[in-house]
């Protein structure tokens, strides 16, 4: 694991990737510091954090593209596979080196708020608050691009996959307000989400009647719970939806919160996403 | 060493390792043999855990590498078709991450690396990008890695494709100056490789083992029967009705070579037909420019197991030869009709 990260984080920064990823949220946290705390007065330096969450979504897929998709293409992941090293071992050492990347400019944008204390009083607890808020949003952001990275062939492949999720992830809970709130309507979208992920079982596994027999149990449970309880069904779908709305957790940080329900959220989808990671390696070693 | 047990691997459909047992053994050099496709690198791949086998077991040193990977590939050094080099590195650098996932002390490390450079010879590279370095530095950095952590058995994968022939010379030498301290098993699909440099050799096709032994044993199966080859300038026909008249033939072939007519002949058990093979030629008055008799090969051996599917190359791979041959035959011909 260390050999990995070491070996990671020095690729980071012996490429441009490190210091373009450093570069690029700097660049405007500098911007928005400028307009939002300068320009602007305001002595909440958190504001300045939620104006650039949106960065994340260029920032992200830089980082994560090459991660694991590129040892695939150049097949130096047979050497992590012939290796005596675990495949959670190489999957969290690359993960640990993403986040001391994402650590540098965290670190430095952490000067900002006591160089503005200089010049007033500026609220540092909820400043440093959404800081770390800030970080835990790019952790768990990077391990679901680390995801995408692992499940791809190429760099190209990611970085795109990972920009729609990306996208989708941020207009999450915009788009979750214009969805229908009648029960008919949740029961059709789960049955849609459903068949969906029937389809990705049956291409990763080619398997046709587990598939379809997955999906018969998925919707047949989905349509007799909701004969059962249709008032449950009104609205399910959008509260999913902003359920899974990663950067909506950012908020109650923003609103000088420390929200431990948004950290243990963050915390569990970045073990989920290095866990499917994991088995994304591990499954291509089986069916390859 | 390493037990191979009842090993297969499907992709799909298709088998490519069909039910595979066999045991490797200490300080002996391995050469797999076969056809492309036969299933050498996916055995590889399975036996160094770079892949899972859908039936059977393989056991390094008494470890299951499917239930104990660490333990088991801690006695391997896997040199895959492929280096897997990361470009961006440098050899030192790439062989210092290597050494440090091997689990290697510091010192240790430095040690390990400064013999393996010196044994592959990569020192005067080491400061040098991997990605800039040619093919032949490549392979030795990819062998220096599969050195790292002295395992006591190193598995290279084609260790010579793609190669000029003095690197692949160089590369047969540092193979065999390895044989001494390691077990040692590596693939190819050119006979004279194998030949060269293993002492035991297993040939595979189409994902079965058909032989196992050593170069000079599976010669000897073969042996005692010697076929004849004539080469003559009359056409098929003439040859044929010549044939006709001496006894003592199991069966003949006619082949075009050259714009000349090729016979091989194989006598009937225990006859010697050289004499009156002649006679017969002289007295039809059509001059025989070659008769010689054809002594198995390890390459007969080879295409008699391997059922003549996938020709092996007798000597380093030249497509380019291979693709000549149509294209003079026909210029040749016009020349032998000229002649009379």
């Amino acid at each position: 694991m260390i050999a990995v990260f070491r070996r990671e984080l020095n690729g980071y920064f012996k490429s441009m990737m490190g210091y373009l990823f450093s570069a690029f949220v700097l660049i405007f946290a500098g911007i928005y510091t400028m307009v939002y705390n300068l320009s602007g007065y305001t002595a909440h330096f958190e504001q300045v954090l939620s104006a650039i969450s949106f960065l994340y979504l260029i920032a992200v897929p830089i980082l994560t593209m090459r991660s694991v998709a590129e040892e695939k293409k150049q097949k130096t992941d047979q050497l992590l596979y012939s290796l005596p090293i675990s495949l959670s071992g190489v999957v969290v050492g690359k993960y640990l080196a993403m986040l001391a990347v994402l650590l540098v400019p965290t670190a430095i944008m952490g000067l900002y708020p006591l160089i503005l204390s200089q010049f007033g009083t500026v609220p540092l607890q909820t400043a440093y608050g959404a800081l770390t808020g800030f970080f835990l949003l790019g952790a768990c952001l990077l391990s679901i691009g680390l995801f995408v990275s692992s499940v791809t062939e190429n760099q190209v492949a990611a970085a795109v996959i990972t920009l729609v999720v990306m996208l989708v992830l941020y207009f999450m809970s915009g788009l979750a307000s214009y969805v229908s709130t009648a029960a008919s309507a949740s029961l059709t979208a789960l049955i849609i989400v459903a068949a969906v992920l029937c389809l990705v079982l049956y291409l990763l596994t080619k398997n046709a009647p587990v598939s379809i027999a997955v999906l018969a149990v998925l919707a047949g449970g989905l349509y007799l719970w909701y004969s059962q309880d249709t008032s449950a069904f009104s609205g399910l779908f959008s509260d999913i939806m902003n359920q899974l709305s990663v950067f909506d957790r950012f908020d109650s940080f923003v609103e000088g919160v420390f929200d431990l329900t948004a950290v243990v959220y963050d915390l569990s989808v970045t073990g989920v996403f290095l866990f499917l990671s994991v088995q994304a390696l591990e499954k291509r070693r089986w069916s390859e | 060493m390493i037990e191979v047990r009842h090993l297969s691997k499907r992709y799909g459909t298709h088998l490519a390792v069909d039910d595979l047992s066999f045991s490797i053994d200490r300080g002996v050099v391995y050469g797999f043999l076969g056809p492309n496709g036969a299933g050498k690198s996916t055995t590889m791949n399975i036996m160094t855990g770079c892949l899972g086998a859908t039936e059977g077991e393989v056991l390094i040193d008494g470890h299951n590498v499917a239930e104990e990977p660490l333990e088991a590939k801690k006695h391997i050094g896997y040199l895959p078709e492929l280096p897997p080099l990361y470009g961006e590195m440098t050899p030192e650098e790439y062989l210092r991450f290597v050494a440090q996932a091997k689990g290697l002390r510091r010192e240790e490390s430095a040690r390990q690396i400064e013999t393996a450079m010196e044994k592959t010879r990569i020192a005067d590279v080491k400061k040098r990008l991997i990605r800039n370095l040619s093919k032949g530095y490549r392979q030795r950095v990819g062998i220096a890695q599969a050195l790292l952590g002295n395992p006591e058995v190193i598995i290279l994968d084609e260790p010579t494709v793609g190669l000029d022939p003095a690197q692949i010379i160089e590369i047969r030498e540092l193979i065999r100056e390895l044989g001494k301290e390691h077990t040692l098993v590596l693939s190819s699909h050119i006979l004279s490789e194998v030949q060269a440099v293993c002492d035991s050799i297993l040939i595979l096709s189409k994902g079965r083992l058909v032989a196992c032994d050593t170069a000079e044993n599976l010669t000897k199966l073969l042996k005692g029967r010697e076929d004849l080859r004539l080469l003559t300038r009359a056409e098929e026909p003439a040859a044929r009705a010549v044939l006709e008249k001496v006894d003592g033939m199991e069966s003949v072939a006619f082949a075009k070579e050259d714009g000349l007519t090729a016979v091989d002949v194989t006598p009937a058990e225990g006859q010697d037909i050289r004499e009156a093979l002649f006679n017969a030629f002289a007295a039809a008055r059509l001059p025989l420019l070659e008769l010689r008799t054809e002594k198995t090969s390890l390459e007969d051996v080879f295409l008699e197991l391997t059922g003549g599917e996938g020709q092996p190359e007798i000597a380093s791979p030249s497509p380019a030869k291979e693709n000549e041959e149509p294209a003079e035959a026909p210029k040749q011909e016009e020349k032998a009709g000229e002649e009379p």
